[in-house]
């Protein structure tokens, strides 16, 4: 049994069967260990009040609470400094907050924004939406069939038109960790800003934002143990002073008069409204919680637990791996397709016998059109999960076709 | 639910049914249909003479529930003047809301019957909704 189950409550439970649930959507959301739901529940039963704001004690332990946060992740990013942090409610707004507040205010007409095709939605519909109010155009660095991006690609399509480049650090369909040192270096060397989705890296490996040179990174709580509703949005501290705010309201201005207002600095200038202090005191004790057990053990975990899962799918009859089929440069998720056999059907038998995939187009409508696959299955694991999941995850899928009626004839 | 109430004979069957899955010379009317969240994506062509629906194809790909779904409603359509097609298709929306739920009402959806117990699988209610919203659609468009 892996020894980090018994902090994670939910992966304890037997269900009326007996049977624990081998839970391998971890792309999706990840399960809270014991640690963060009593941060959480600490946070609420000692310290909870509006931060920034009361002059009394316990608003001073929420504001303190807040900002410890910040300070964490601050260091887990490797950010220099605190003030890079922005609070958000999901990975998503924190690449709304970059395209609505720099896009707009810095993309000009006839501008290229470049774009991996292997993007989330998340990275790809704001900056249509920034493309087409700035008229500004889309170009995409195209992949090989696997999902790597394409050699030559990165120098091609980004020129001295670029102004901005996003892209994930790994991809939520295939796994692939793209090259995503050589795609800033190379937005630099033609002087565009890079803004790197790192919503699938950071959970799952070391990373270090002033090494990379990103001038942007986000990143989401609830896919790194911690709860959902909190996002991270790090940015370059120049960049935030220069960039106007996002959402407008309390605990973000300076002044307001009747006519105008100054805001305040940043980060608080991107976070307009109350904070969710329980959500960030909750990745706080994720981001300890991961730090105990240290990013490159988990790395290590994820690699041996991955060379699995390809293994024992490659003796899936009829299964085709949708992504890298071997370990080089990438995490642990793992699309695949069943001939003959819809991904949502075969979801639906897999959660018979207690097993969660996702299945469906990631959200990465465009990256499945490219790979021409309508849909998949997709597995993906975490520092929780063991070769136990993955035989009950290869069983099962060797009776999916027959549930389909295929063999009966 | 169990898996074996979902994934019958007759559903499988269905499911891999080749029957409708032509695409028609002269389609009167065309109509997409598109589950964003899995990946259903369905066409639909019917051709329509003196209001009466001739030819039925269901194009496109999808899971096993709402292609079978697909090709039981294409098979009860053809030769259906527009209107009942309509009616057959609330009927059909109906039973899956449980809205109807007396035996003798529904038997006129034949095969279709056998996605009565989709209604109590609420990720999957979608799957064999689909084709009946799309020709809801594409009848509008007559």
């Amino acid at each position: 049994m892996n020894k980090y189950l018994h902090d994670f409550p939910l992966l304890l439970q037997p269900d009326e069967k007996g049977r624990r649930i081998a839970y391998l959507d971890n792309a999706a959301t990840t399960q809270k260990p014991q640690a963060v739901l009593d941060a959480v529940t600490a946070y609420y039963q000692t310290s909870n009040a509006n931060p920034h704001r009361g002059a009394y004690d316990l608003s001073e332990a929420a504001t303190k609470a807040l900002e410890s946060a910040r300070e964490k992740v601050r260091a887990f990013l490797g950010a220099p400094k605190a003030a890079e942090i922005v609070f958000t409610k999901s990975a998503t707004e924190s690449l709304n907050l970059v395209a609505q507040s720099y896009g707009m205010s810095f993309l000009n007409p006839g501008d290229e924004i470049v774009l991996a095709i292997s993007e989330h939605h998340s990275n790809l519909v704001p900056w249509q939406i920034v493309a087409r109010a700035r008229g500004a155009f889309l170009t995409y660095l195209y992949t090989d069939e696997s999902g790597r991006i394409l050699p030559g690609e990165i120098e091609k399509k980004i020129t001295g038109k670029t102004k901005l480049v996003a892209a994930a650090h790994a991809s939520n369909v295939t796994g692939v960790v793209n090259p995503i040192e050589a795609i800033i270096d190379r937005a630099h060397q033609v002087g565009a800003v890079a803004v790197v989705d790192g919503t699938q890296s950071a959970p799952h490996m070391a990373v270090d934002v002033a090494a990379l040179g990103a001038d942007f990174y986000a990143l989401s709580a609830h896919k790194m143990l911690g709860p959902m509703g909190v996002g991270v949005l790090y940015g370059k501290e120049k960049l935030l002073e220069a960039m106007p705010p996002f959402l407008y309201g309390g605990d973000m201005i300076e002044y307001v008069e009747e006519q105008t207002s100054t805001f305040a600095p940043v980060p608080q200038k991107f976070e307009g409204g109350t904070q969710n202090v329980g959500g960030a005191v909750g990745l706080s004790a994720a981001i300890d919680y991961l730090n105990s057990v240290g990013m490159e053990s988990i790395r290590e975990h994820e690699r041996a637990l991955t060379a699995y899962m390809l293994d024992r799918l490659r003796g899936v009859p009829q299964l085709k791996i949708v992504g890298p089929d071997e370990l080089q440069d990438r995490i642990g998720v793992v699309s695949f397709t069943l001939e003959g056999a819809h991904p949502h059907d075969v979801a639906t038998i897999l959660n018979a016998d207690r097993i969660a995939v996702r299945s469906g187009h990631h959200c990465a409508h465009p990256f499945m059109c490219h790979l021409g696959v309508q849909a998949t299955c997709r597995a993906s694991v975490y520092l929780y999960n063991s070769n136990e999941d993955i035989d009950r995850l290869a069983e099962s899928l060797k009776g999916v076709r027959r549930w389909l009626g295929y063999g009966l004839e | 639910m169990d898996l074996s109430d979902l994934y019958t004979e007759v559903i499988t069957e269905y499911g891999r049914s080749q029957k409708h899955r032509h695409p028609l010379e002269h389609p009167d009317v065309t109509e997409r249909g598109v589950n964003p969240s899995c990946g259903d994506d369905i066409s639909l062509e019917l051709e329509v003479n003196g209001g009466v629906i001739e030819k039925a194809a269901i194009l496109g790909s999808g899971c096993a529930i709402s292609q079978a779904s697909a090709a039981i409603m294409a098979g009860l359509i053809e030769g259906k003047p527009t209107g009942e097609a309509n009616r057959l298709a609330a009927l059909f929306l109906g039973m899956i809301r449980k809205d109807v739920t007396d035996e003798n009402e529904l038997e006129e959806l034949q095969d279709g019957v056998a996605l009565q117990n989709i209604s109590n699988m609420p990720a999957r209610v979608k799957c064999a909704t689909l084709p009946w919203h799309t020709l809801e659609e594409a009848l509008k468009k007559l």
